[in-house]
């Protein structure tokens, strides 16, 4: 079952821009479908996981390292949940919300080639597949940015596809330095070639090439320039899923693999990543306090939140990861939920300047309490989901010793709640404007996705009791289990 | 010397005419023969594409479009990417795996073998020649109403 994960995002893209014109609704039912079932096949695949630890196919039948592989592990499916959840809610929001714009169907056409694109990148076993897939989504993205067509539209989208480009780039050139070295593309097989050969130069080369890359795709602080104007200018469900898994899965999910499990890391590397991740957490969240506009805040503040997944990632202890991984999960949720939220205000005001907001909560009752539910989450009240992955974190980094990086991190939480203490009252408490005495409620549709991602958002501490733990271990373990990736997979194959 | 119609001088019309029709037929030779010799899909399926952008430089937009329009560039370049699909899905049925290459293989470097790929590469030439024919259009669309404005 594994290949379905890219052919019904992509089957849907096609149908949709073959049909989509002539029939009126179909790219709507169609996307939905196709999302819908996306979401209760990674689900399943959680069930696939915790009974085989992991399924490699072998498409064509070619036995790999010859043929491609596809592999699902739990940290694959972690991710494929991760996808699944946002981007069918996504796609119910935008039922709705993309009515303002002419050609829904070229926006749901794109929509699931980005879908297919980073579905692909998850369950890729093949690190040439993994870059075809990942350029897949980001060209489909570049699109995507642009879709208003404004002034201000076109120049973001361009400026991210130059970044972009680059960091295709780069990618590109440490897969082929990674060829040429090893004489494979199959990762297990890559994997297994490094660890007979002796440690030279040449993989820390490439490592500084992925690393580029791939920080260039996670919007890591010195590399993050295009995501403040990428993200804000994009369509709100596509901000949406911008923020909330695109760059984690072409940014953290491929950092992750490649280093983790691929070339292996050293405590260079570690240390990299951590000074990385504390310096995006501090950049993006005092840049994101600056902001009066809505999406350009929550864009600075995914820089900071992916800071701290990152600094989880470079500590490297077990409880580091797994908390990384959780704060990873909750951001996708409540940074979703705040980009529909900023898009139901733009919905029903057309406006997203904060300053000229306010005590909208009495017009938008839903979207203000799934907002507030939402930046509660993200700056870490307890006992919302955000709270725990941060506590976790915070507790990881004190016993590996990181004591100045654990209060920088607290620090920076409190940061955080004062901007979204600052988004929540601009926009939905204090004064209502003459101005917005006649607007609604938004459609039931955008409702609906706001209401399941603010109960995902209190419901994700849950995660960490036994029962429901394993979904999370089990993505912690392949991290764990490094180099022996390769002999994990090739265990598989036999 | 002076023309009236749009496109380049009868001496570039006048070669044109003489060569594209190599040029499509020589695009079609690459896919066909795309698991037996270099190239395949994509290789014939720009050259294929280049034909028609050689009839719009030398002719015109209007002379190229009239031969194959937008929608069919469009319903030609989906109908590749379902049809590269429908041949990767039905390799998961009859053989139990995606990409499966049912068909039978026959005898190598003759024309009628290889299985499933000669049909893969009918499959992405239509996709390429489709949409590398679509972008050039776009981009001669997109220059034309810079000019008026």
């Amino acid at each position: 079952m594994l290949p379905f994960f890219v052919v019904i995002p992509l089957a849907c893209a096609f149908l949709i821009s073959l049909l989509g014109k002539r029939i009126k609704n179909l790219s709507d039912i169609l996307a939905n479908l196709g999302t819908l079932a996306l979401l209760i096949l990674s689900l399943y695949s959680i069930g696939l996981v915790n009974n085989h630890k992991i399924l490699v196919y072998k498409v064509g039948g070619w036995i790999p390292p010859i043929g491609i592989s596809m592999v699902l592990d739990g940290l694959s499916s972690f991710m494929l949940v991760i996808v699944g959840v946002v981007s069918f809610l996504v796609t119910v929001y935008s039922i709705n919300y993309m009515e303002r714009f002419t050609d829904k169907w070229k926006f749901y056409t794109l929509f699931m080639l980005m879908l297919a694109g980073m579905n692909g990148v998850i369950v890729s076993g093949d690190l040439f597949n993994l870059f075809v897939f990942l350029e897949i989504a980001s060209i489909a993205s570049y699109a995507l940015v642009a879709f208003g067509t404004e002034a201000e539209e076109l120049e973001a989208s361009f400026k991210y596809a130059i970044m972009g480009s680059v960091a295709s780039s780069f990618i590109l050139l440490g897969i082929a330095f990674l060829y040429s070295y090893t004489s494979t593309l199959n990762m297990a097989d890559i994997s297994l070639v490094l660890s007979i050969k002796e440690p030279g130069l040449m993989v820390s080369f490439i490592a500084v090439l992925f690393l580029v890359g791939f920080g260039l795709k996670a919007a890591l602080v010195p590399f993050h320039a295009w995501l403040p104007d990428a993200h804000p200018s994009a369509p709100a469900p596509i901000s949406a899923m911008l923020s909330g898994v695109f760059i984690k899965i072409l940014g953290v999910y491929a950092l992750c693999r490649v280093f983790f499990n691929i070339l292996g890391v050293s405590d260079k590397i570690f240390f990299v990543l951590t000074i990385l991740g504390v310096i995006s957490m501090i950049l993006g969240a005092f840049l994101a306090i600056a902001q009066s506009d809505i999406k350009r805040m929550f864009a600075y503040s995914s820089i900071s939140q992916i800071g701290f997944i990152i600094f989880a990632l470079g500590i490297g202890s077990p409880l580091a990861l797994l908390g990384g991984l959780f704060h990873l999960f909750n951001h996708a949720i409540f940074k979703s939920l705040l980009f529909l939220n900023s898009g139901a205000v733009e919905y029903s005001t057309g406006v997203r300047d904060l300053k000229r907001l306010g005590g909208l909560n009495s017009r938008l009752p839903i979207t203000g309490f799934t907002g507030l539910l939402g930046a509660m989450s993200i700056s870490g009240i307890p006992p919302l989901g955000g709270f725990w992955s941060k506590l976790i974190i915070i507790i990881a980094a004190v016993q590996a010793g990181y004591f100045m990086f654990a209060s920088i991190a607290i620090l920076i939480s409190i940061v955080t709640l004062a901007y979204y203490l600052k988004f929540l009252g601009f926009t939905f408490f204090g004064k209502l404007d003459d101005a917005w005495l006649k607007i609604k409620e938004v459609p039931w549709a955008m409702r609906f996705s706001m209401i399941i991602l603010a109960i995902i958002c209190v419901i994700t501490g849950l995660l960490l009791i036994p029962i429901l733990r394993p979904f999370l271990q089990s993505a912690v373990e392949v991290l764990l289990s490094g180099r022996e990736y390769s002999s994990i997979v090739f265990g598989a194959i036999r | 010397m002076q023309n009236k119609e749009p496109g380049m001088t009868l001496i570039v019309k006048t070669i044109t005419r003489l060569t594209v029709g190599l040029i499509l037929l020589y695009g079609i030779y690459i896919v066909l023969h795309g698991h037996l010799t270099p190239g395949g899909g994509f290789a014939g399926g720009v050259i294929i594409a280049l034909s028609f952008v050689h009839l719009m430089l030398a002719f015109g937009k209007e002379f190229a479009l009239k031969r194959l329009s937008q929608a069919a560039i469009a319903i030609s370049e989906s109908l590749g990417a379902i049809m590269f699909l429908a041949i990767a899905l039905l390799g998961l049925v009859v053989g139990g795996y995606f990409f499966f290459n049912f068909l039978s293989k026959g005898r190598p470097f003759e024309l009628f073998s290889a299985g499933i790929i000669p049909w893969c590469n009918i499959a992405i030439s239509l996709k390429v020649g489709a949409g590398l024919f679509a972008i050039f259009t776009a981009l001669i669309l997109f220059s034309e109403a810079r000019q008026e404005r």
